[in-house]
């Protein structure tokens, strides 16, 4: 009987990670759906990458306000979840406190979590009040209406529970400590609980005390575990991508586009004058399937852009300085990534309904999703890729798609129509004649 | 003026048996563009004044593709740039210098994959270089007193990280540089990237150019220094737009080194 309370543990830490561990491995196969390309090159400097804007913040605090709040509950959750270590430990083998022996250690350690449990929750209220009251431009576009905002908000009050019931369990732990109760070890510091929830359950009965500390213990370790596994359905997967996604980001300059291989191959063809038109293709070198190009689905596009669009955390920031959505245009970088996460997840739940194969479902991203509209409205300016905190590129998707539009569906505006074939057919974007391009010396 | 311009043809070099130190890559705009021209004549003129080794394609020169990219065409791209790299393999180019951002950031980081490398700069690197070196002397007296702010161009700033250069440059004139608000990294597009230039812009409020304008106003500037011929476009029309055209020009750094 008396290791029902290990059993119960066990089962919702087991319970709790492989549900997350399902999740992930579902994330992985849906990045996999995208198309291969090749970012094992330059290790060092995607690591350092990595360490200064994922790890060290550095893109955050480009906005000082936003930048130096995030700073605070990102150190917050990272230190204070050394003692979700304890809290296992102490779960799994009926102990309690087992770190306590380190003494004084343990009294900075539990000491410096409350501390840092109060910013948290001092940044938490600013950043309900940015989404909620102050009502920031960039959290009221028209994408973030229904459960983006929802998903947003969700987040913040999570973390304000975890803090609270951390801060409750060492309350109700202190003061059992203070009132001699058998196990409740003396250790720790609590400058915080100690006066900020210490006075609500003063009048409580050691028994009721335990109570509360149990009750608070239980819900905490529930409530990181919940948290851990909503991350597959939130924004909030940029906790833990951040850092492959910088990993993995184009290192090469912004203005780089990539050049299509299987256009250079088709130009060369057609600019090798030895080549025969008329010639029966060589089998050996013929591709399976006819090249695509461009994108017009999720499964068009590299792994990296998918994993771009599970990164997302939806902040804006690209949203807030891309000149096309600040005149009032369609275009939104952040909805392009959203979109691209939402038509993902669609593609993974028809593959999973479907036996481990996509079925055609008449849908696809463009259209269904993002429209030519939002597409030509992008000015290429990398506003959106240089201020990304987690280096996203938006644009890349953009391209990607304009790309189809106007490879595979002869779909570009009508000037650009006109700006192409003149182009073709004498050299410039506009109706000059090529024989003319000197005559700007002499006027 | 025109007339004391030397601008020599690659191909009469080739024939003479030089190889010029440099080729000016004068693009599409700086050919045909009447404002954009004034850009290439100014520069052109810097280069003489330093006695730069220098030529153009001339008539063999044709549009590098880059719109077509932008704008999804990647084929007309790709044929583009082999039909140039062609060109500028066969005269054994090695340094290109360009008044257009686009230009040079297609030449330098999108030729090489397709078998053309060249070492390509940015006409205000290149200026900046001259100055360095010594071999261009800026008097700078014209602008002594004046406000002058510089729109970053996207193709050049964020495209390429350089945001040095042309400050530097301007810095050689006498005059007072004032940043606007959204500047460097944050600075924002004149509209015209993308291929918007040559198309009508989608639904909205308001036109990027205005928007940008207003941003150059707010530094209450003499002059607005552009680095990129359509940005030039955009904010000369912003300007009329403003009917500001009287108190405030739109000048390339070239235009400004060139009557310094």
């Amino acid at each position: 009987m008396q290791f029902i309370p290990n059993i119960l543990f066990f089962i919702l830490l087991a319970g709790g990670i492989g549900y997350f561990t399902i999740n992930v491995r579902k994330l992985i196969r849906n990045i996999n759906l995208g198309l291969a390309i090749d970012r094992s090159d330059q290790k060092n400097l995607r690591f350092k990458n990595m360490a200064k804007i994922a790890l060290g913040q550095t893109k955050m605090v480009r906005r000082p306000i936003a930048g130096l709040l995030h700073i605070i509950v990102y150190v917050g959750f990272l230190i204070i979840n050394i003692e979700v270590l304890e809290i296992i430990i102490d779960g799994l083998f009926g102990t309690h406190r087992i770190f306590a022996p380190l003494g004084k250690v343990y009294d900075i350690l539990i000491g410096s979590f409350e501390v840092l449990a109060l910013l948290v929750l001092i940044a938490i209220i600013a950043f309900w009040a940015r989404r909620n009251v102050i009502k920031l431009k960039r959290f009221l576009s028209p994408e973030m209406k229904g459960w983006p905002k929802s998903d947003g908000n969700n987040i913040l009050y999570f973390e304000v529970v975890l803090m609270l019931l951390f801060l409750t369990m060492n309350a109700a732990d202190y003061k059992l400590q203070l009132l001699g109760a058998p196990h409740y070890v003396e250790a720790g510091a609590f400058p915080v609980s100690s006066w900020l929830i210490m006075p609500l359950i003063d009048n409580l009965s050691q028994s009721a005390l335990i109570i509360v500390e149990r009750t608070a213990w239980w819900l905490h370790i529930a409530g990181i575990l919940i948290f851990l596994n909503y991350l597959y359905f939130s924004k909030h997967l940029h906790i833990l991508l951040a850092f492959p996604n910088t990993y993995f980001a184009k290192l090469t300059p912004n203005g780089q586009f990539n050049n299509l291989e299987a256009v250079t191959n088709e130009v060369k063809l057609m600019m090798d004058p030895d080549a025969d038109p008329f010639a029966t293709p060589d089998p050996s070198t013929e591709t399976e399937e006819v090249a695509k190009f461009g994108a017009s689905d999720v499964m068009d596009l590299n792994w990296v852009q998918l994993m771009n669009a599970y990164t997302c955390t939806e902040c804006g920031r690209c949203t807030s300085e891309c000149p096309a959505n600040l005149t009032g245009k369609k275009l939104s970088p952040r909805k392009i990534m959203m979109d691209t996460r939402d038509r993902l997840e669609e593609v993974g739940k028809n593959i999973d309904a479907n036996k481990g194969e996509f079925k055609d479902d008449g849908k696809q991203l463009l259209g269904d999703y993002i429209t030519k509209e939002e597409l030509w409205a992008c000015t290429t300016c990398n506003a959106c890729v240089e201020t990304c905190p987690v280096s996203i590129d938006p644009l890349s998707i953009i391209n990607e798609m304009r790309r189809y539009l106007v490879m595979e569906e002869s779909a570009a505006p009508t000037e650009l129509n006109n700006m192409m074939s003149n182009i073709e057919n004498n050299g410039a974007p506009w109706p000059y004649n090529q024989m003319d391009r000197l005559n700007w010396v002499n006027e | 003026m025109s007339d004391e311009l030397k601008v020599p043809i690659m191909a009469d070099c080739f024939a003479a048996n030089k190889k010029p130190e440099i080729l000016f890559w004068v693009g599409s705009a700086g050919s045909f563009d009447d404002r954009a021209k004034k850009i290439s004549r100014a520069f052109v003129k810097i280069l003489n004044k330093a006695n730069v080794d220098f030529a153009v394609l001339g008539t063999e020169e044709s549009c590098t593709g880059d719109i077509a990219k932008r704008a999804g065409n990647e084929f007309l791209f790709q044929m583009q740039a082999v039909t140039n790299i062609e060109v500028l393999n066969a005269y054994e180019v090695k340094r290109i210098v360009t008044c257009d951002p686009h230009s040079f950031n297609c030449l330098k980081n999108e030729y090489p994959g397709l078998g053309g490398n060249y070492e390509v700069l940015h006409h205000t690197q290149f200026i900046d270089e001259l100055i360095q070196s010594g071999r261009l002397k800026v008097e700078g007296n014209t602008y002594k007193g004046k406000r002058i702010t510089f729109h970053d161009p996207c193709y050049l700033g964020r495209a390429n990280s350089e945001y040095d250069a042309p400050r530097k440059v301007l810095s050689s004139t006498k005059a007072t540089i004032v940043e606007m608000k959204r500047s460097k990294q944050t600075a924002l597009c004149c509209g015209a990237g993308g291929a918007q230039m040559f198309k009508e812009p989608e639904k909205g409020n308001m036109d990027i150019n205005i928007l940008r304008t207003d941003d150059a106003l707010e530094t209450q500037p003499n002059i607005i220094a552009t680095g990129c011929p359509y940005c030039n476009t955009m904010l000369t029309d912003g300007i009329k737009n403003k009917e500001k055209e009287a108190d405030v020009s739109v000048l390339d750094i070239a235009e400004l080194i060139a009557n310094s």
